[in-house]
């Protein structure tokens, strides 16, 4: 919402300087975009005369100007507009200066040969208007070498404001000027509108119907016309023009500018319609499906049943509220009118305005809920105008429908304020901001009645009432209040999920991943290769066509950024991600995931080659690390995970696992990525992946006690042997592991694999498992004997577990 | 005589084959020649048993003290080798240890910024006694929107760019409420899960993505907000000042932070404010807390009646302030990203830029920010 100060000193008697009006309205909520000192952007500009207009040697449609600028000696310049002549008076710009219209500063030029010192400008230049056909042609009797502005008289302060939806009443300078009138910013003037006298007898030919269908939304409750007889519709006065200009609206013509005018000055639209151009009876309807209307923007929309219309015997003539017909409008011709000044519902107003798409001054103001009081009186303002600026007749209004708005009392108890700001604001000070507000307020006691005017809508109760108050007064006079602390030491703070995603994110960062965040909605061909696609999980209107679907995994959106960064140069990445996944559309298919990606040589101890070593790819046991050492970092004893050689989907079928508790208690998968999904994405491999449930993880057993378990150490050293064995290379590596340590749990610390291999000196299909046992003897120190006899079972056990053969 | 002269020209052979032994080994063979079984000095050790006790009473202590004297001279001159042979050797082991190495996983790794300023948020809350509490992301009209106190069609709502989900088909015999899900336009809805869920006093900040269908430098279809929720009894207005002035002094890690507190509106809250920092526009960056600038940060208000009494409690007995902030935002004027969009790209060299170090954790004894 635009105004100048000078339209607000025509509702506001104030001596306050325009930075005190400027800084009260953003306190009072009324918050300041943008002012523009007219005067400042066009200072540089003066008058001048044309000494001699010359035609361009080289260019049939430039002239080569001799201009008098009131000092120094005449300037040169090259302009091309039409009505540059000999003894023009015009608006000079020198070398050096802003143009704002064009928006950039004028240099010295040289056009086809010859020099150009400055420029004439138009009205567009200037933003004063559109005009842009010739250069500006003042008055001979404009006096050289004086400030454009200082003549002009273009002084004021144009101020942009943010209008909150709630604040239809502050769509118009008037509303505005009672709100700061409010702040102690001056004294509101009368705003009350004097009816003005019929001079043609009735209401003329016109009249109303309502026709709307008893279950249909009525978005028109009160419509006020009148009909007006042999107007003039020139161009508007020169003030008013000014006015509507400063405001960045295009002055039109005398009818249109008074309704413009008015919907900014009471922030009350109106409408009018060229009388003559309708045909039969005037009425309000829901449009027809299939009925279309080109509006006064000059485009066709199309119509349907819940966008009210007012329309005559031959169809649409104005989307109500919203914009008027082509049609139908005003022209220079037009001598007889009928004005509209109507009460739309705002919620309709604001679902038809979505519909067509329409942003007009008028739905601006009507969906922030014009005053119902103002409907008449606005009427009024609108004939009073048009008598003055356009002459002719007038008949009596004719009204339908009406707009019942309820007596709206408030109990108020003044201790609210206190209870909900902190601030101490006196009875008598709380009631006059409120009275200045122009609400009315009756009582002296501890609670009084507040009577909320028509024009605040927004105003339903006790909290309302107290922002009206703690804004005028500021909300900058509330008392700052520590907060009392509910417990001297803070209690933790985050879940156990909370947690594990934090954990997560620094030690898989810890191990070399960048974390990544990538969009929650993936493209509809990554959601269904990892396993989504489902409906519920679609965006109805996504703002890219690869951006349609809810993920099912953190993948698609990493893998993207895999091929993104190689395609920038960087084959070699390590990302993860924490974050949700989506598995339906209800608050628990929402999971936790950690994943992660490698790609080419990003491995875990180098990246790439140096001169240490050569660069090593990617492969699945990278990624297995990666997810085991996120598990420990969570708190899980990984020695009670389970590697099972089931893959995932999107993984290679042989080199690929799976993590569990139990086949039923899943905690995520690694593998490298299938080589058909890397073809489908476009990618390069190798690339490999981990993904781990989140929410999958037991939650820990609460313990009675913080204290570990005692440390058991024997002071007797462990002696360790090794076992080779021949096996079926399909035998899992785990199950030896897992035989040996079951061989005798009390000596046998632990197993480790040391050596596979797999050759023909060995066999086709076989494999060779070299295995370590550490024993740790607790009370002496073990015999050649006892050694002996557990390596018997230890082979015995492996054997029994594997089929494997020890090797001789 | 001769013996004694033999002895003394023993001693200086002796002397000089010790001298010239160039290593370890050529001084061995000395010793053995020497003081070995068959060894010369041994040699002489042996003739003692010969003699007769006079004799043997000036000839033993002189071929002895040979003995000694040679077994000295011997390992001085071998501590010498040594030392000599250790020199050569470190001369040789010379190492270029200018050669560079690569960088480890805890260097290579990172951080991304919205993690890490919720963790410094976090941080900060911990310490006022708030806890963190989360909801879907995917969310009903009535938690998004109606329990906000937002009415259908109102044009507060179209303000909130509205992704809605594809609705999902009706079982037969159910009728569907012609409400669609939508993806949570704010953190919000959380404050009424938390309301219905928990007994004040509630203290809660809840931070989450949320989605408008909107793009630009600032603007991101996919973002992330703080919401922050007081419930109880007697919080105000100045309560709320206090707590965000705090949070803004500890989170720009500055000793002062002027804010201006403007009369807003929100559905959900009344009164409603937004809050602007002062804010330094003169450089290439923004500077919190210093110059003559504002700069809006966040909406802030008390929560409207109507949402409290939709979560089954009474406005007239309980009461408190609710604030949202954007998570990405804050970190682009702390640590000075200039585009919104980079957030979500996961450009490698923007992460090693921006990114943060993977134990630079956020804590208030340590500091919120190396």
């Amino acid at each position: 919402m635009k105004f100048t100060i000078d339209w607000l000193k025509d509702h506001l008697d104030t001596k306050a300087s325009n930075d005190e009006i400027i800084e009260t309205l953003t306190m009072i909520g009324l918050e300041v975009e943008e002012v523009e000192d007219q005067a400042n952007v066009l200072n540089d500009f003066t008058v001048c005369e044309v000494i001699s207009a010359e035609k361009h040697p080289n260019a049939d449609k430039l002239r080569v100007c001799l201009v008098n600028t009131g000092s120094g000696e005449p300037v040169k310049v090259v302009c091309g507009a039409p009505n540059a002549r000999t003894g023009l008076k015009g608006v000079f710009a020198a070398v050096g200066t802003y143009v704002p219209g064009v928006d950039f500063t004028l240099t010295k030029g040289n056009i086809r040969g010859e020099e150009s010192n400055g420029m004439l400008c138009s009205e567009r230049e200037l933003m004063l208007s559109d005009e842009h056909d010739g250069i500006i042609d003042l008055p001979e009797d404009a006096p050289v070498g004086t400030k454009y502005v200082d003549y002009a008289g273009i002084d004021d302060v144009v101020v942009d404001i943010a209008i909150t939806p709630n604040r239809g009443d502050a769509t118009g300078v008037y509303g505005i000027a009672r709100d700061l009138a409010a702040a102690g910013i001056g004294e509101l003037k009368d705003g009350a509108v004097k009816s003005v006298p019929a001079t043609l007898a009735g209401p003329g030919d016109v009249s109303v119907d309502f026709r709307f269908g008893e279950d249909e939304p009525q978005a028109c409750k009160m419509f006020a016309g009148r009909l007006f007889k042999g107007v003039k519709n020139g161009p508007s006065p020169e003030w008013l023009q000014k006015r509507l200009i400063a405001v960045g609206l295009r002055p039109i013509n005398a009818l249109a500018d008074i309704t413009n005018y008015i919907s900014y000055d009471r922030g009350r639209p109106l409408h009018a319609y060229d009388a003559d151009k309708i045909s039969g009876q005037f009425h309000a309807r829901n449009a027809k499906s299939g009925e279309e209307i080109v509006a006064l923007d000059g485009k066709t929309y199309q119509l349907d049943e819940t966008m009210c219309i007012l329309a005559d015997d031959n169809g649409p003539l104005c989307i109500g509220g919203i914009m008027g017909g082509e049609e139908s409008g005003c022209t220079a011709e037009t001598t007889n009118i009928f004005m509209e000044c109507a009460w739309w519902e705002p919620l309709l107003i604001a679902q038809t305005g979505r519909k067509t798409g329409i942003v007009s001054d008028a739905r601006y103001r009507l969906e922030r809920h014009a005053d119902p009081e103002f409907v008449n009186p606005g009427l009024e303002l609108a004939t009073k105008m048009i008598l003055e600026i356009c002459g002719g007749e007038v008949h009596e209004p004719v009204v339908t429908g009406e707009v019942r708005s309820p007596e709206k009392i408030i109990d108020f108890p003044l201790a609210e304020i206190t209870r909900l700001t902190g601030l101490k604001v006196p009875f008598a000070e709380a009631k006059a901001i409120l009275s200045r507000l122009g609400f009315w307020v009756a009582g002296s006691g501890d609670t009084v009645k507040v009577n909320v005017p028509s024009f605040r809508p927004d105003i339903e109760g006790k909290a309302d009432i107290v922002e009206e108050v703690m804004r005028i007064v500021g909300v900058d006079k509330v008392p700052v209040d520590p907060l009392p602390r509910l417990s001297g030491v803070a209690p933790k703070m985050l879940t156990t999920i909370q947690n594990r995603r934090r954990l997560a994110r620094r030690t898989l960062a810890a191990r070399g991943f960048h974390e990544a965040v990538t969009w929650s909605f993936i493209s509809e061909k990554e959601a269904t290769l990892f396993g989504g696609g489902v409906d519920e999980l679609k965006l109805e209107n996504p703002i890219a066509s690869d951006l349609t679907d809810m993920r099912p995994s953190l993948l698609p959106g990493l893998l993207a950024a895999v091929g993104r960064n190689a395609n920038r140069g960087f084959a070699d990445v390590s990302l993860f991600e924490v974050g949700q996944v989506f598995k339906n559309d209800n608050i628990d298919g929402q999971l936790n995931y950690a994943t992660g990606v490698r790609s080419g040589t990003a491995k875990f101890a180098q990246v790439g080659r140096d001169w240490q070593g050569k660069a090593n790819k990617v492969d699945v046991f990278d990624v297995k690390a990666d997810a085991l050492a996120a598990l420990d970092a969570l708190g899980m004893d990984v020695n009670n995970v389970q590697v099972v050689a089931e893959p995932a989907d999107w993984a290679h079928p042989g080199r690929a696992g799976r993590l569990q508790l139990g086949p039923k208690m899943i905690l995520g998968w690694f593998g490298e990525l299938h080589p058909a999904l890397i073809t489908e994405l476009d990618l390069q491999g190798p690339i490999v992946a981990f993904e781990l449930n989140l929410d999958a993880i037991p939650a820990p057993r609460k313990k009675a006690s913080k204290a570990k378990g005692a440390l058991e150490i024997s002071d007797l050293q462990p002696v360790r042997r090794d076992f080779a064995f021949l096996v079926d290379g399909a035998v899992e590596a785990n199950k030896f592991v897992k035989a040996a340590n079951s061989a005798d749990k009390k000596l046998i610390q632990s197993t480790m694999i040391f050596d596979v291999f797999e050759g023909e000196h060995i066999g086709e299909g076989k494999k060779s498992v070299a295995i370590e046992v550490t024993l740790q003897p607790r009370q002496k120190t073990l015999t050649d004997e006892d050694i002996e006899a557990v390596s018997k079972k230890i082979i015995a056990a492996v054997e029994k577990a594997t089929g494997a053969a020890l090797r001789g | 005589m001769n013996d004694v002269i033999s002895l003394d020209t023993l001693r200086e052979q002796i002397t000089a084959d010790i001298e010239n032994a160039s290593d370890e080994k050529a001084l061995d063979a000395v010793r053995v020649a020497a003081l070995g079984k068959k060894g010369s000095v041994s040699g002489q050790l042996k003739s003692l048993g010969k003699m007769s006790p006079e004799e043997r009473q000036t000839a033993g202590p002189a071929i002895n003290g040979l003995k000694n004297d040679m077994a000295a001279l011997i390992e001085a001159k071998s501590a010498t080798l040594k030392k000599a042979a250790l020199e050569a050797r470190l001369t040789s082991e010379k190492v270029d240890v200018t050669l560079p190495l690569q960088a480890g996983p805890m260097q290579r790794g990172s951080i991304h910024p919205v993690s890490q300023t919720l963790d410094e948020i976090t941080a900060i809350f911990s310490d006022m006694g708030f806890a963190i509490a989360e909801g879907p992301d995917i969310e009903s009209d009535y938690y998004n929107f109606t329990a906000l106190n937002f009415p259908e069609g109102h044009p507060a709502r179209e303000m909130h760019d509205t992704f809605f989900m594809k609705a999902k088909p009706v079982a037969e015999g159910e009728e569907s409420n012609g409400n669609k899900m939508v993806l949570r336009t704010h953190t919000s809805p959380v404050q009424i899960r938390t309301m219905e869920n928990q007994e004040p006093p509630i203290r809660v900040v809840i931070p989450g993505r949320t989605y408008r269908c909107d793009s630009d430098q600032t603007h991101t279809p996919m973002f992330h907000q703080l919401e922050g929720l007081v419930i109880d009894k007697s919080s105000h207005i100045g309560q709320l000042r206090w707590v965000l002035e705090e949070f803004l002094k500890a989170y720009f890690e500055v000793d002062n932070v002027k804010t201006r507190f403007r009369p807003s509106f929100f559905p959900f809250t009344e009164p409603s404010m937004e809050v602007d920092v002062q804010c330094d526009r003169s450089g290439n960056e923004v500077k919190i807390g210093e110059g003559n600038d504002w700069l809006e940060i966040l909406g802030c208000g008390m929560v409207h009646p109507n949402v409290i009494r939709n979560c089954g409690l009474d406005p007239d007995i309980y009461q408190g302030f609710a604030w949202g902030m954007g998570i990405d935002r804050i970190a682009m004027l702390k640590y000075g990203m200039p585009d919104l969009r980079d957030f979500f790209d996961a450009d490698k060299r923007w992460m090693e830029h921006y990114g943060f170090r993977p134990l630079d954790l956020p804590t208030l004894f340590g500091g919120l920010s190396s």
